[in-house]
């Protein structure tokens, strides 16, 4: 039987890797093609890499650098961000990209949705959704790099996409991002219980009970973190480190 | 040379990677010429049974392979839905499958245990081997694979199950007949035990 995926989930910027807390103050952490390399190395469920400043900077992916690190990783990769068009996810695909995360063009162009799904299969469609409570208490999606209000709510903006053939649906805490205090279990659990799709939870994991608590009572499929498995210590310095086999077995 | 059969669909460039990273001369190519001239084929795949199928007639390159695999007899590797065209057809849609195989492709069916398993059967499982052979040598039991699908491959000859998996149900996660082969997941996906698996492909199989 399978074991949730536990997903290092990794922000490009510029040529570097960094790591943010509340989508601000990106830290640089390194190189990203070694840094995939290592996490390939420690033979991680699946990577997550989101370029977070494609579409701010209004262009398409870096498409050589992922090429670089498509080609030493031997894992499950899912890429997003500034991916507006088939052209762009034909590329990707080639390269050895084979989940393609849609977050701003989900919002402003649902339609591609349906053409990487229809193109790729549904698998390879990916909705990721960034996700704030207001100052009433209420979740809204953000999107180009929680920049923009939507009005969006993400439960029904995640049953729309379902709709519409995404095949997961990423669902990322802007609030808890880089915090370390755990995840937003009550936002995770209000999505996946709205989909059949699989849900992944991103923002917020400190340690692997907060993974365990996503997926037991978030009921997300996967987990994703970035800090947790990229610094270490409360001076937060920078180690690439993922759990051995037997420590998530034990866990999750 | 292995020539990974390029009708559109499937994640090409992953599975050149893995069989370089592997010492193994691999090329993804839609061109019938370079087709003819391979040693061995992938045959890969993802997204929905007839969408690939009717790709698959589209670019005419069916007849090419088809000489090659039941003619020839060349050793072919289907990769997930790319094996599931090698059955007779697919609960999933209309079109007939390849019929390499005796077998169905079908959707899974959980029984109240199992109701709350998520379909796509998504993520790593281990894999069991049932049966020798050259594309399995050199096992190791703590194999695990990437799978990501919705339907499954059932056959009715029993010698053809080289391996199984389970996933609420038994699935038949590798297939092999003579040069035919094929598994539900993906191993240019699946790191080290996937790199072993394709270089018994490569080298193992003849």
């Amino acid at each position: 039987m399978i074991r949730p995926r536990v997903i290092p989930a990794l922000l490009l910027k510029g040529q570097g890797l960094v790591k943010t807390v509340k989508f601000k103050d990106p830290k640089y952490l390194g190189d990203p093609i070694n840094i995939v390399r290592i996490f390939n190395d420690k033979e991680v469920d699946e990577i997550v890499l989101l370029d977070i400043t494609a579409t701010p900077e209004n262009r398409a992916p870096r498409f050589e650098m992922l090429k670089n690190i498509a080609s030493e990783a031997f894992i499950p990769l899912a890429c997003g961000g500034g991916i507006r068009s088939m052209d762009d996810v034909r590329k990707l695909l080639s390269i050895g990209i084979e989940k393609l995360i849609m977050n701003t063009s989900a919002v402003e162009n649902p339609s591609l949705v349906r053409e990487v799904a229809d193109h790729a299969g549904s698998q390879a469609a990916v909705v990721s959704m960034d996700v704030k409570k207001n100052f009433l208490g209420k979740y809204e999606v953000f999107t180009r790099c929680g920049q923009k209000k939507t009005g969006l709510d993400p439960v029904k903006h995640a049953v729309e996409m379902e709709k519409m053939g995404a095949g997961e649906i990423f669902v990322n805490s802007i609030d808890r991002d880089g915090t370390m205090q755990g995840y937003d279990i009550d936002l995770v659990r209000k999505v996946a219980d709205a989909v059949n799709v699989p849900v992944v939870a991103c923002g917020g994991a400190g340690n692997l009970s907060h993974v365990a608590e996503v997926i037991k009572q978030g009921h997300a499929s996967a987990a994703a973190a970035g800090s947790m498995f990229v610094f270490q210590g409360p001076l937060r310095g920078v180690l690439i480190s993922y759990p051995a086999p037997k420590e998530l077995k034990e866990f999750i | 040379m292995i020539v990974v059969v390029d009708y559109g669909v499937g994640n090409l460039g992953s599975i050149v990677n893995m069989f370089k990273k592997v010492g193994a001369k691999a090329v993804a190519s839609s061109d019938p010429a370079v087709i003819e001239s391979a040693e061995k084929l992938i045959l890969p795949g993802v997204g929905a049974f007839d969408a690939a199928m009717r790709k698959f007639h589209e670019t005419g390159l069916m007849p090419v392979v088809g000489e090659l695999v039941m003619e020839k007899k060349i050793p072919v590797l289907g990769l997930c839905v790319g094996l599931q065209l090698m059955t007779k057809g697919s609960e999933e849609g209309q079109l007939a499958g390849l019929g390499w195989f005796d077998a169905e492709t079908i959707r899974f069916k959980f029984d109240a245990d199992h109701a709350h398993l998520k379909v796509p059967h998504m993520g790593w499982n281990s894999v069991q081997v049932r049966r020798e052979h050259p594309l399995v040598a050199d096992w190791d039991e703590e194999s695990r694979f990437y799978f990501v699908h919705s339907y499954h491959v059932v056959a009715k000859e029993m010698d053809a199950i080289l391996a199984e998996t389970e996933y609420g149900v038994n699935i038949h996660s590798i297939l092999g007949r003579g040069n035919i082969m094929g598994t539900q997941f993906h191993p240019e996906k699946s790191h080290r035990y996937g790199m072993r698996l394709l270089k018994n492909f490569a080298e193992n199989v003849q």
